[in-house]
């Protein structure tokens, strides 16, 4: 792989496309026995013994995402929905195929990414942005408005670890959705802080949609993924099941999920 | 009030795509520089978070090293008092040392534990090793002044000559980039190595002949000094402070090449697995 490959070999299909996964498969190699030291390593590896069992977190997924869209992800636990998050957050890379994601990406999985209990709210505010790919001049223009947002006046210069959690929640969500992002990684975070800030989030969330953002939502609530998503996905074991409509596929999944308890 | 427009203008859009990777080392180079502001936050944390609860709060990064260095003094003046302005010998070599002992461990301590945080948010990786070599090189800028105030204490004479330092912290620098991302890639794989470069770092310790001249160091061991690349690197920061002149052009080139070309290799090697950090752990 030279740099001097042809720059524009990206996206000639639909140019409202912003996240592309291409037969993109996860494999995470889970040792059978834990080999923790050399010692053992090189010894199984002589005798030919290191044996890994494979776990398949996603299996040949391809998924297309539209600019504007709200994206929800619904399905079981370890179904993949996180894995596929982290790969459009650039977090990791796929085993296999491809993820070609257009623009900024502001993951909520990040809220809060580095907060330190000693240093204060602004130090945090400064330290939170710049984690987020901001510089620090970005920041002292983003500043006050972060602040106002998440109601902090008072306590701007105290260490954080004099906050409560539902304060450094509000901190953190006021830091990492301060600009509307292309592409905003939601991985049901809105339980945080209190129910009137719940609603000041949810209204912000709204905004970006309306500003046109890009939504990737993973709810276990049907309720929230009916409401806010215009496309729904539903994961099982690492493929795709069902996508389509919201609706449809919340339905099916439920009914599923209620077979299985019966 | 949001100003910006999420639809960010072709013109200079981010294209994020995996299968398109590109050089990974100059890549990295890239991503580190635009991150660079990133660098200067984590080193004030790691500077002003550290003493935050003690009354005299800053000061301490350099009353810790003076009284460690009076300590020092006493102790070890006494054991070679052959050697000629002890103090300054022995503490030029022991804050370089720190340096690097502290820079390597804190840069392997946040790239093998820092787990969750790097399955939350992508950052170029190697930052927090840079991060923790800048505290480190914050901490040993501001373990001179205690230095000589020592030195002016014990009536040494300071030269001129230390104006050279910033050649031999570069380097020091360098080395330690390049030991803190070797042993943080094979610790990926091996959490085990993480321990066993506590002990490796007591037993350098000796090797690197800090508290005693190298002319004590018996015959048959002399070797394990002379290929010590630690050994060259502090004698290149010692001597404008102990022996008050310019390092030979020979050991300033000796001194580039063991410090740069293993911080080269050991960078494309951290680079070509970081992939791997997110995998494990």
């Amino acid at each position: 792989m030279s740099l001097l490959t042809a720059p524009d070999q990206r996206m000639q299909t639909n140019h409202n496309e912003v996240i592309r996964l291409e037969n993109v498969t996860v494999r995470y190699r889970l040792p059978k026995e834990q080999v923790r030291t050399f010692k053992e390593y090189a010894i199984r590896r002589i005798r030919g013994r290191i044996e890994h069992s494979e776990f398949l977190a996603l299996n040949n997924v391809s998924l297309n995402v539209e600019r504007g869209e709200v994206f929800g992800l619904i399905g079981p636990n370890g179904a993949g929905k996180t894995t596929l998050l982290r790969l459009v957050a650039r977090v990791m890379r796929p085993t296999l195929g491809r993820v070609v994601v257009i623009g900024r990406v502001a993951p909520l999985l990040a809220m809060g990414a580095g907060f330190h209990q000693e240093l204060t709210g602004r130090e945090n505010v400064f330290l939170n942005g710049a984690i987020l790919g901001f510089s620090r001049h970005e920041m002292e223009e983003k500043f006050a408005r972060i602040v106002d947002f998440a109601g902090l006046w008072d306590f701007i210069d105290a260490p954080l670890r004099t906050y409560s959690s539902g304060m450094q929640a509000r901190l953190g969500f006021a830091v990492a959705t301060d600009s509307a992002p292309d592409v905003l990684i939601v991985d049901e975070v809105l339980s945080v802080g209190d129910i009137a800030f719940q609603e000041k989030g949810l209204a912000r969330i709204q905004q970006f949609r309306d500003l046109g953002t890009t939504i990737l939502l993973v709810s276990h609530g049907m309720a929230t993924i009916r409401k806010m998503c215009s496309r729904a996905a539903w994961l099982l074991h690492g493929e795709i099941r069902q996508i389509g409509k919201p609706e449809q596929v919340a339905g099916q999944y439920e009914k599923h999920m209620e077979v299985q308890a019966a | 009030m949001i100003k910006e427009s999420p639809l960010t203008n072709t013109a200079r859009t981010q294209v994020y795509d995996s299968a398109r990777q590109g050089f990974a080392p100059l890549v990295e180079f890239k991503e580190i520089w635009r991150y660079r502001d990133l660098i200067f936050f984590l080193v004030r944390r790691d500077v002003t978070a550290r003493y935050k609860r003690s009354v005299l709060g800053v000061a301490w990064t350099m009353l810790n090293p003076l009284g460690m260095m009076i300590v020092l003094t006493i102790v070890f003046s006494q054991l070679f008092h052959a050697v000629q302005s002890y103090p300054a010998f022995l503490l030029s070599g022991f804050i370089a040392w720190t340096f690097f002992a502290q820079s390597t461990q804190s840069a392997i301590q946040s790239l093998v534990w820092g787990g969750d945080f790097f399955r939350r948010i992508y950052v170029p990786r190697s930052i927090f090793a840079l991060a923790a070599a800048g505290t480190g090189l914050v901490n040993l800028i501001l373990s001179l002044v205690p230095l000589f105030i020592v030195m002016l204490a014990t009536g040494i004479t300071i030269r001129w000559t230390v104006l050279f330092l910033p050649i031999p912290m570069l380097f020091l620098t360098c080395f330690a980039l390049a030991v803190g991302l070797l042993i943080s890639t094979a610790g990926i794989y091996f959490p085990d190595v993480v321990e066993m470069y506590q002990v490796a770092l007591l037993a350098w310790f000796y090797l690197t002949a800090i508290l005693f001249p190298v002319e004590i160091v018996p015959e048959g061991y002399r070797f394990f000094v002379d290929y010590n690349p630690a050994y060259h690197l502090i004698q290149l920061f010692r001597q404008p402070i102990y022996e008050g002149m310019i390092p030979s052009w020979e050991s300033i080139l000796l001194a580039a090449g063991i410090s740069i070309i293993p911080l080269l290799i050991s960078f494309w090697l951290f680079v070509k697995k970081s992939d791997e950090f997110a995998y494990r752990t």
